[in-house]
């Protein structure tokens, strides 16, 4: 079986995504057994390397990989820092060199610039699987979106309509989100700040707007984390985050009853999102959280396994 | 006046036969024998007989074409010399039929003064296998603030001058060139870039970066730049070449002054006239330069000024750079991709074989044109020319690969890819400088 990563949604057919949910929706009941555990992967090695901190990421992805039996690794790359493009190029080269000789079967990373995971997956046997480089992608994020929205709305998404509201430009939530969405059939409107809005971003298949009036009109508000940086000065996207919450902020008085909000964490309160809402029972954020554990199993288990063979999982569960 | 420097070869002694001559300067096109005698092009004709001891080189099915002259190249050297070295370039060069070729000042030193210009005009002399020349830098050490000493600097040979990988960061400075260019009766070569809207840029800015998350390279970008330039050059009377146009914005600005009567020329990349963007979705770095891959419509809109003549030159901006640096993530990667050995049959096959531009018209916009902006004697296919010629044979297909890449470093977008015409003789100054006939 050739390798195989998961780099972009663009990776994914429909019916890949399709799979993973289902994959990850068997899995739950082993969450909530006793001994959490299944020898799925017993004697496969998963390295996780992470060039960026997310502890959250990196142990959702550890502790998913523990249940599976995996025996894994967690490598934190250093000289994130401004100005050592080449060193760390080089480095990420020579580090997929190294821990090729671990023969690892899967290697997670994040890395702080988009493409890099395709650096490392020339340079290494193991299967590659992007938990977030640059602004590019997040795929296992929009996979653990689509597992949330399938435990509160059912299994058929379409026509469902979603607002991501926010900072788009430097969101790869945003990108991975809209390629997932829409391959389900999901109606996506995407609001942002004019400075904020990646220019040519409709041709992705979604409704562009600058301001809240039609929030309205959404099933899901998808607020994404909006970073003070944006609002310092030299930056020049935003005048101040004050004017940020007063014109896209996503507060109790501009929902509806029955929308359903969701947040890719972390949350920066009363800037993107009031603390009502927040911390509304309604919303769809701590389902996200622990979507991402089942989801982050399935998608380890379909990368070792194959997308094709249904009857394995069944026989292990 | 010296513009170029290369080692002294054995004089050719060639007769050249059966090829169709295509030389639009003369308006030659047919078939014909050429006979070069000493290094000379003695007589062209049918059924010419080759004198004792020249060699026979049967063209049949193949052009014979005046040789091509690229305005834009990076030859590394010095400081880079892992890179690229004036060998290594030279011969890079004639493997794509090129009978002269200019290196830009960013070299590390930067070419600044006469001393370094004479230096590697010396060393030229000792490893160049075809005619090379040297621009100069605009501002010391590509700083933006203090201008070179053009005159000494334009007597020592440089072809121009350019901060070529720089921009010049104000409009006083640009002027200021411009105008004090004229003591040396050089051109001035703009890379046009306004330094706010490129920062941190990676790729250009449209609905392929939105999708790719890479910070987009707005097209205005270059336009504003050039447009600054422009409006400079028409105010001071001046001459001003703009380097690598990549947009429609940029033509519609350059078509304006031409008509206005302003002194400008300007080249475009085979890079920039046969991809787009959107090939930046492969995240590889070969397809990563500056200016980036624009839109279908730039390049349609490139293509056409090529052929009208709004854009008078193809130039390579053969960027070489070392698989260290070069195999990084694309972000972290340098810009920039060689081309000497594929320009020619890259833009053969995409826009002559497919019909869009007559093959007399790329020849000229690949040599004569070239040529007349270096203030180089326009190659020609004539009897009484110094043999500054290639002979390409229109069939073959060939694939590009690192290892039958001439240029030290094998950064080039086209690896792996097959394409149609080979150059398979090259003859510059009345040398052999590449031979893929045996």
């Amino acid at each position: 079986m050739p390798k195989r990563d998961l780099i972009s949604m663009e990776d994914l057919s429909r019916g890949d995504i399709e799979l993973l949910l289902d994959t990850a929706e068997s899995f739950l009941p082993v969450l909530e057994r006793d001994i959490k555990k299944v020898p799925t992967l017993r004697g496969r090695t998963i390295i996780n390397l992470f060039w960026e901190p997310s502890p959250r990421t990196s142990s959702s992805y550890d502790l998913a990989a523990k249940r599976l039996s995996a025996d894994t690794l967690v490598f934190r790359g250093t000289g994130t820092g401004a100005g050592v493009n080449v060193e760390r190029g080089e480095a990420l080269k020579d580090t997929a060199i190294t821990m090729d000789a671990y023969s690892p079967d899967i290697i997670i990373m994040r890395h702080p610039s988009a493409g890099a995971c395709r650096t490392l997956s020339a340079n290494t046997t193991a299967s590659v699987i992007n938990a977030g480089d640059g602004m590019h992608q997040d795929p296992t994020q929009c996979l653990l979106d689509l597992f949330a929205l399938r435990q509160a709305f059912g299994r058929e998404l379409k026509d469902l309509k979603v607002f991501i509201v926010g900072d788009i430009l430097h969101s790869r939530v945003a990108r991975s989100d809209v390629m997932g969405f829409r391959m389900l059939g999901m109606d996506v409107t995407l609001v942002a700040p004019p400075t904020l809005m990646p220019r040519g971003i409709e041709q992705m298949g979604v409704t562009v707007e600058y301001d809240l009036t039609n929030l309205k009109d959404a099933d899901v508000v998808y607020v994404l984390r909006m970073d003070a940086e944006r609002a310092e000065p030299g930056s020049a996207y935003l005048p101040s985050l004050r004017e940020y919450a007063a014109l896209w902020g996503v507060s109790r008085a501009r929902l509806r009853p029955g929308q359903r909000v969701m947040h890719p964490g972390p949350i920066n309160r009363g800037a993107e999102i009031t603390a009502d809402v927040a911390d509304d029972d309604e919303n769809l954020i701590a389902h996200q959280v622990f979507s991402g554990l089942a989801v982050r199993m399935a998608v380890l288990y379909r990368t070792t396994v194959g997308y094709s063979d249904t009857s394995a999982e069944e026989e292990v569960l | 006046m010296e513009r170029t420097w290369h080692k002294q070869l054995p004089a050719a002694d060639l007769l050249v036969q059966g090829g169709r001559v295509v030389d639009p300067g003369t308006g030659v096109d047919a078939v014909q024998d050429v006979l070069i005698a000493e290094g000379k092009v003695a007589q062209l004709g049918k059924g010419l007989v080759a004198p004792a001891g020249a060699r026979v080189v049967d063209a049949a099915g193949m052009l014979v074409l005046p040789g091509l002259v690229d305005l834009h190249a990076h030859f590394r050297t010095p400081g880079r010399e892992d890179e690229e070295d004036l060998a290594t370039v030279s011969a890079a060069a004639a493997a794509g039929g090129y009978v002269a070729a200019f290196g830009m000042a960013n070299t590390d030193p930067v070419t600044d003064s006469a001393g370094l210009l004479r230096g590697l005009a010396r060393q030229a002399e000792q490893d160049a296998l075809v005619p090379l020349g040297f621009y100069a830098a605009v501002t010391r050490g590509l700083c933006g603030e203090q201008l070179t000493e053009m005159g000494e600097l334009g007597a020592a040979g440089a072809v121009g001058f350019s901060d070529d990988g720089c921009a010049l960061p104000t409009a006083a400075i640009t002027r200021r060139a411009l105008q004090y260019a004229k003591v040396s009766g050089r051109f001035v070569a703009v890379h046009a870039e306004d330094g706010s809207l490129h920062e941190g840029g990676q790729m250009h800015e449209g609905p392929a970066s939105a999708r790719l998350g890479l910070t987009g390279i707005p097209s205005l970008c270059e336009s504003l730049d050039v447009a600054r330039a422009l409006d400079i050059a028409a105010y001071e009377d001046a001459s001003v070449h703009v380097c690598h146009v990549s947009s429609e914005d940029s033509l519609r600005t350059i078509a304006k002054a031409k008509e206005a009567g302003v002194r400008v020329t300007a080249e475009v990349t085979p890079h920039h006239l046969t991809l787009v963007d959107e090939q930046v979705a492969s995240f590889d770095p070969n397809f990563k330069m500056n200016p980036p891959l624009r839109a279908e419509r730039d390049r349609r809109a490139l293509v056409e000024a090529l052929r009208s003549g709004l854009v008078d030159c193809v130039a390579t901006d053969h960027a070489p750079h070392s698989p260290e640096e070069k195999d990084a993530p694309f972000e972290e990667a340098p810009f920039g991709v060689v081309g000497l050995e594929t320009a020619f049959s890259v833009l053969y096959g995409a826009l002559v074989v497919s019909g869009e531009i007559p093959l007399a018209t790329l020849v000229t916009r690949m040599s004569s044109a070239p040529a007349r902006i270096a203030g180089l004697q326009a190659p020609a296919v004539a009897a009484g020319a110094v043999a500054d010629l290639c002979v390409v044979d229109p069939q073959a297909v060939w694939t590009v690969t690192a290892a039958g890449l001439r240029s030290r470093s094998h950064n080039s977008p086209w690896l792996g890819r097959e394409l149609t015409g080979k150059v398979r003789l090259t003859v510059a100054a009345g040398r052999v400088a590449w031979d893929d006939l045996a």
